[in-house]
């Protein structure tokens, strides 16, 4: 019951960060809420606002996932990727 | 990771090229530059014929490396390859190498006259952010496309022509791994060396640096420009990600790689050494039969060829060892243990990238802690350096195998998959990674607490090694161990045959016990009895600190300077057995595990960490792990209480 429930909760919401993307989703990216200097670093890997993000594999056990951007697979920690904030998108039903 | 090893004594880029001819003018520095795992060092050893290490993933290069250009031109071209950047502003320790030479504000570094940037055209678009800056500099510039065949291989397009005219700059298209189109990097350094420079105005102006977005939007423009077409996603590498990142198959492929390499290096490497041994024990005793007995014969057989040769038979088995990591490197597969690893390494309070460091230094403790320079957290990059002595390497190699060979019986344990000595030999490893473990974490909750710094790695498309490649790595690694042999350890073994003579009596060389050498060994007697060391072993604890294979090569000079009659038999392998009880071999072995007996370590410990506090503090607290370590086996060996599980003496 429960389980179904949340199930049914999570795929009528879209992700609003990089860290809820399920495996072969893609969002569009809005901003990143990070110290400077990271976001800097993430800016120059390819992750820049309007980019589309595909999220690909993860380590087993989930954690880190490895993130399609602007042509490169990069590996990011949940912690990270939770700051990674995604565009808002209309529900195309 | 970088290949210098032997150059920690303070004079580092011992392959500078030779003072310059006096006829020409000063020399013509070309740098070359470029992000991450674009093929820079490929390209750097092409032009030079010299031999920079390569491999398949970001960060090789973490300092500047300087080799001689094979041009034709009458001006001494120098070619300088620095570690990879995305952008000129920079984070970690080798970033800012790269911005400082470029600058010309580096030490001992000419500001260099031209640049080849080097882009991987399968993410030109990306990569080619980074030639905004460097148009910047205003310096004579080569755009390098690498990466041409995979380009086309999989579909993808670039029109160079239309590039060159957008960024006001030449451009080559090459394939650096396969050789193809480097001629036309030659010719714009023999160009640029004559005085010609082929900058122009680019036709798009520059963006403003600091802004990332407008930058990225530039490249974006520019490779529109140059009708950029980007190639097809790299099918292969999915597929293989399918495979080696799965849940449940990933982490058991990674444990049989690793079970497969120690085996491998086991047992396949046997027959070799074997070969090698009898080699060098028969030439001893013909070198013995046909010079004339005296002295100088003596140092030359009894300490030279004795001391050498029983440190030079292990060859065989450390090469075989590097051209596993070598393949794991170059294929790409590193990155993806890495990303395997950062769980673990998370919870010791490190991040993935330590693991990188942390793994080469289970070939060298002195390139990982090197390449710790990619670490951008001064504290976690602390902790790495000091845990890295830890990682099994391959110096303690031949002490390992020689104790475990003489001690652990060989049998079957999972059929021929896994037997008692490799079993042995991985617990070693083990035991390594897990004092680092225990380290690291003593460290990250104490002294070198930090805000845990965010883990991001580009995971690099699987990539063929090539023959090359690992070819020039096992070349470097030979030379290495080669001079080493020639060095530091042929100079222990003089001294030791020098100390093992004297003094004299009755104008004849002493006893052993007798010996300089023996009265050393006797006078730490007391100090290493607790660990089932006698002072035999104890002149080699001693020799050793030096380097750790030493020891090898003076257990050999004392057994061979002892009795004729070992030369013939089987060696330091029964000389061993005589002369430990299993609990003294147990600890030999824990301690070499534990003790940081590497003098080329404890120098590059300084240089990287600025002065003797962080070696000192590393010496003693490996050092008493070491002691504390060996005295518990001996003692728990001695009781009796592994009897159960079947290890006899």
């Amino acid at each position: 019951m429960q389980l179904s429930f949340n199930k049914r909760r999570r795929t009528s919401k879209a992700a609003a960060t990089l860290a809820e993307l399920k495996q072969g989703e893609q969002g569009v990216l809005e901003s990143i809420d990070l110290p400077e200097d990271t976001a800097q670093r993430l800016m120059e890997l390819g992750f820049l606002p309007g980019a589309p993000v595909t999220r690909a594999l993860s380590a087993p056990g989930g954690d880190p996932r490895i993130y399609r951007i602007d042509g490169s697979e990069v590996a990011l920690r949940r912690e990270t990727a939770k700051h990674l904030i995604l565009r808002v998108q209309k529900k195309t039903t | 990771m970088s290949a210098c090893h032997e150059c920690s004594f303070g004079s580092c880029p011992k392959e500078l090229p030779p003072p310059f001819k006096s006829q020409s003018t000063t020399p013509h520095v070309v740098a070359v530059v470029g992000p991450p795992n674009s093929g820079k060092s490929t390209l750097f050893n092409r032009l030079t014929g010299m031999r920079q290490k390569v491999a398949n993933f970001p960060g090789v290069t973490v300092e500047q490396r300087v080799g001689r250009a094979k041009t034709r031109g009458p001006r001494e071209v120098v070619l300088v390859d620095l570690p990879g950047v995305y952008s000129l502003t920079p984070r970690s320790e080798d970033e800012r190498v790269t911005r400082d030479v470029l600058f010309g504000e580096m030490a001992n570094s000419p500001k260099p006259d031209a640049i080849l940037l080097i882009l991987d055209c399968t993410n030109l678009a990306r990569h080619l952010v980074l030639a905004a800056p460097i148009l910047a500099l205003k310096l004579p510039t080569l755009i390098v496309l690498n990466m041409a065949d995979d380009l086309r291989s999989r579909g993808g397009e670039v029109n160079t022509g239309a590039l060159a005219t957008e960024l006001g700059a030449p451009v080559a298209l090459i394939s650096a791994a396969k050789g193809e189109g480097v001629e036309k990097v030659f010719q714009f350094i023999e160009g640029t060396a004559a005085g010609r420079s082929p900058l122009q105005a680019p036709k798009v102006e520059l963006p403003v640096l600091q802004d990332v977005p407008k930058c990225r939007q530039w490249a974006g423009q520019v490779g529109a420009g140059a009708a950029y077409k980007a190639p097809e996603p790299p099918l292969w590498t999915r597929r293989l990600d399918q495979l080696f990142l799965h849940p449940i198959a990933g982490p058991a492929i990674f444990a049989v790689v690793v079970v497969a390499v120690f085996q491998t290096i086991f047992v396949g490497a046997r027959p070799l050494m074997d070969g090698l041994q009898g080699l060098i024990q028969s030439s001893g005793v013909w070198f013995n039969h046909v010079l004339p007995h005296s002295v100088l014969t003596s140092l030359l057989v009894d300490g030279v060829w004795t001391g050498v040769g029983s440190v030079l038979v292990f060859l065989p088995q450390i090469l075989l060892l590097f051209l596993f990591i070598g393949i794991l490197e170059d294929s790409g597969y590193l990155a993806r243990a890495a990303l395997i690893a950062d769980r673990t390494m998370a919870k010791m309070g490190l991040q993935g990238k330590s693991f990188i460091p942390l793994l080469s230094a289970y070939a060298c403790a002195v390139p990982a802690i090197m390449s710790t320079r990619t670490i951008e957290n001064k504290r976690d990059r602390l902790a790495t350096i000091m845990i890295a002595p830890f990682m099994t390497c391959s110096a303690r190699m031949p002490i390992y195998i020689l104790v475990i060979a003489a001690f652990v019986k060989e049998q079957h344990l999972l059929g021929p998959f896994l037997s008692t000595q490799t079993a042995a030999m991985l617990s070693l490893y083990v035991l390594g990674f897990l004092a680092a473990v225990f380290t690291a974490k003593v460290l990250k909750s104490s002294v070198l607490k930090s805000e845990r710094t965010p883990f991001v790695l580009e995971m690099p498309p699987y990539r063929w090694p090539t023959l090359q490649s690992l070819g020039i790595r096992l070349y470097d690694r030979s030379k290495v161990f080669l001079h080493r042999a020639g060095t530091v350890i042929l100079l222990v073994a003089i001294v030791l045959w020098v100390l093992l003579h004297l003094p004299l009596q009755n104008g004849k060389a002493p006893e052993i016990a007798d010996s300089y050498a023996g009265m050393l060994g006797h006078s730490i007697e007391p100090l290493i009895k607790p660990l089932g060391f006698n002072w035999k072993i104890g002149i080699g604890l001693i020799s050793s600190i030096a380097a750790r294979e030493v020891i090898v090569g003076t257990l050999g000079t004392i057994y061979g300077v002892e009795g004729e009659e070992l030369e013939h038999s089987e060696g330091l392998r029964h000389a061993l057995q005589n002369e430990l009880s299993l609990g003294g071999a147990f600890a030999l072995l824990i301690f070499f595990a534990f003790a940081m007996q590497c003098m080329s370590t404890i120098a590059v410990v300084r240089r990287e960490t600025g002065g003797w506090r962080w070696p000192a503090i590393q010496f003693a607290y490996m050092t008493f792990l070491a002691y504390a370590g060996g005295f518990a086996v001996n003692h728990i060996v001695r009781s009796g209480l592994l009897s159960f599980i079947g290890l006899q003496p």
